[in-house]
């Protein structure tokens, strides 16, 4: 590791610090820890949102995806930043009216109790994890890539820096992690851009030309097709993207760190622009590698083309360049991971343990130190983990938590919110068939059973990558076939009519309303 | 987006029949009103994102050339983000005034006890 490299991570490294110290001092309420005060801007908060939701595999992964096979790689950018739309429609506001720290809150303003409770702390822990642990695995690989550090030091590195960010700084520090996350991220893809653009004098048609030329695809790398051949396999992943991003909990509780509605928009319109204007930057760096370093080179480093991004840093920039690209890679995943703490440690801390086994009872000073010390064993799980799966592919992970949390969560938030004839039972059936469902076709599916390199060694029972097209349909049946099996007992439903209004049109600050 | 909403921060006197309130006309025409607006652009939203993918794996029309060597497949599928821009900016003006009618009916209801 050259010296550039070195002062651009210890840079990283000590500015997150120096916000999780001056965060630490003024963690000192729940509500702080949790989610800063609600006193986050909506601009800020979109900026947050986009660090908290941009992945490493966003950025380097579609950035590989779109060189390797052109359209089908921009799906994906589609796909994700639609999915803001159903958010910003259908469950933002009802979302920040009802809940106060996290979706357990949501749902038990309508149906109070600790199985209810339970039911969606496991569900939003569980998704989570399953996010970190792919995340962790990949950062691994990559500072290895990018620095020629060992592997298990990368993650050791990675996951004690988002446990320090998580347990002294809380939601605060986790927020202008991401917050500088985003900036970092926005000028280090702007400025490539910009230097692939000049590169070509700004002329468009060369580029495709090129792009053309050294693609192994010719003409056809513009067509759709060449990464999904199955109708079925690519509506799949179009559904469980536009649909994944609602019930993902580290997303929505970013809905709590603001004061009202207002802001709530003002955060999601910030998203929506600023993750919209990344994802168009990642389609010009996906052109710009294939076109000026070709495809054979591109294999030939890293099959998987998670490379291509710093490659074409160093190819039109130098070393210099490339350092500044791989700080920017390191802080991405910093920032993500962070977010998938917070909301892991919010679950296991506010639901499991403060609502519903002390009931509700535990004082302040009990709470914040049960948020940290959870949020340590949550880091520390996580790493050993991560450490452990090295020689493991888990990266299907990632596109497996969008579609647990399109048939569970989304489900069951979408029915509470929005069907007077909701019930308890179809929150815990909608929530179970979800889960178990998305598991039972992922073990079913190639991704495990696989004639090569499946965990085991035959042919998928169900041969699809993106089971989303069945998970989710089934999420929202069983939340729906709950709800009518269980009859008309009016207990059993909750006070719609209160929680109805509160849902659509409490504009008074939550923590007057709560 | 100029319309921050007032926070009311008045003390209840008395209990309000919350019943009434949702009966009252105007709290109906608010919820006709929002209903009319975010279910229509919904389905609209859906339809046109999910279109993309249906059109490029039937059909082949939308790899002819739009302009040179960019096909219409691009002119959609970058439609995509402008229809997200426009919607999500439609939104939030929109809600900004719903903010507003659902300020005028905490105002006027809970003023009369809900009995308006």
């Amino acid at each position: 590791m050259n010296l550039t490299y070195f002062l651009f991570f210890i840079c990283i490294v000590v500015c997150t610090l120096i916000i999780t110290y001056w965060a630490a001092k003024r963690s000192v309420t729940t509500n702080i820890f949790y989610t800063a005060d609600g006193s986050l801007t909506g601009f800020q908060n979109g900026l947050a949102i986009a660090g908290d939701f941009i992945s490493a595999a966003s950025f380097l992964g579609i950035v590989g995806t779109i060189a390797f096979n052109g359209y089908d790689g921009f799906l994906y950018s589609i796909g994700f930043l639609v999915s803001y739309l159903v958010v910003l429609f259908l469950i933002a506001e009802p979302v920040h009216r009802l809940g106060k720290y996290s979706l357990g809150d949501v749902i038990c303003s309508r149906f109070p109790g600790s199985s209810m409770r339970l039911m969606l702390a496991i569900g939003a822990f569980t998704i989570s994890i399953l996010y970190m642990i792919p995340q962790l695995v990949a950062s691994g690989f990559l500072l290895r890539l990018l620095l020629n550090i060992d592997y298990s030091i990368s993650v050791l590195v990675i996951g004690s820096l988002m446990t320090i960010y998580v347990m002294f700084g809380g939601m605060i520090a986790t927020s202008w992690v991401q917050i500088v996350k985003t900036i970092v991220l926005m000028s280090g893809t702007f400025l490539l851009s910009l230097i692939v653009l000049s590169n070509y004098n700004w002329n468009i048609p060369a580029i495709i030309t090129d792009v053309q030329a050294h693609s192994p695809l010719g003409e056809y790398f513009f067509h759709p097709g060449h990464l999904f051949d199955h109708t079925i396999e690519l509506i799949s992943l179009q559904l469980a993207l536009i649909l994944g991003t609602a019930g993902l909990p580290h997303i929505l509780i970013r809905l709590f760190t603001v004061k009202n509605t207002f802001e709530v928009r003002r955060s999601l319109l910030s998203a929506t622009w600023i993750i919209g204007t990344f994802y168009l930057m990642t389609l010009i760096l996906g052109l710009g590698t294939i076109a000026l370093i070709g495809y054979e080179t591109l294999v030939a480093t890293d099959s998987t083309g998670n490379l291509a991004a710093p490659l074409l840093a160093q190819a039109v920039g130098g070393d210099f360049l490339l350092a500044f690209i791989s700080a920017v890679a390191f802080t991405t995943i910093v920032a993500v991971v962070a977010g998938l703490v917070i909301s892991a440690t919010t679950a296991f801390s506010h639901d499991i343990y403060h609502m519903v086994w002390k009931k509700g009872k535990s004082t302040e000073k009990e709470q914040l130190y049960a948020a940290r010390w959870t949020a340590l064993a949550i880091g520390l799980l996580s790493t050993i983990f991560a450490l452990r799966l090295e020689t493991m592919n888990v990266t299907f992970l990632v596109s497996m938590t969008f579609i647990v949390a399109a048939s569970s969560i989304f489900p069951v938030l979408l029915f509470t919110i929005y069907w007077k004839k909701f019930n308890r039972t179809g929150v815990i059936a909608g929530m179970l068939s979800g889960l178990i469902v998305s598991l039972v076709l992922l073990v079913l599916g190639p991704h495990v059973m696989h004639p090569e390199h499946g965990l085991i060694g035959r042919e998928a029972i169900i041969p699809l990558y993106n089971p989303g097209i069945i998970a989710i349909p089934l999420g929202f049946l069983g939340a729906f076939l709950g709800a009518l099996a269980s009859g008309n007992q009016s207990e059993n439903e909750g006070d719609y009519p209160a929680f109805f209004r509160k849902a659509q049109s409490a504009t008074r600050s939550r923590s007057d309303a709560s | 987006m100029s319309t921050q909403p007032v926070t009311v921060t008045r003390k209840q006197k008395e209990p309000i029949d919350f019943v009434k309130v949702e009966e009252s006309r105007q709290f109906k025409n608010f919820m006709h009103a929002k209903k009319k607006f975010i279910v229509p652009m919904t389905i609209f939203f859906l339809v046109f994102y999910f279109t993309l993918p249906i059109l490029t794996s039937y059909t082949t029309f939308l790899n002819t050339s739009f302009f040179g060597d960019i096909s219409w497949v691009w002119v959609f599928a970058l439609s995509q983000f402008i229809m997200t821009w426009v919607l999500s900016t439609i939104y939030v003006k929109r809600a900004n005034r719903f903010d507003e009618m659902a300020e005028e009916i905490v105002k006027d209801q809970l003023d009369e006890g809900g009995n308006r």
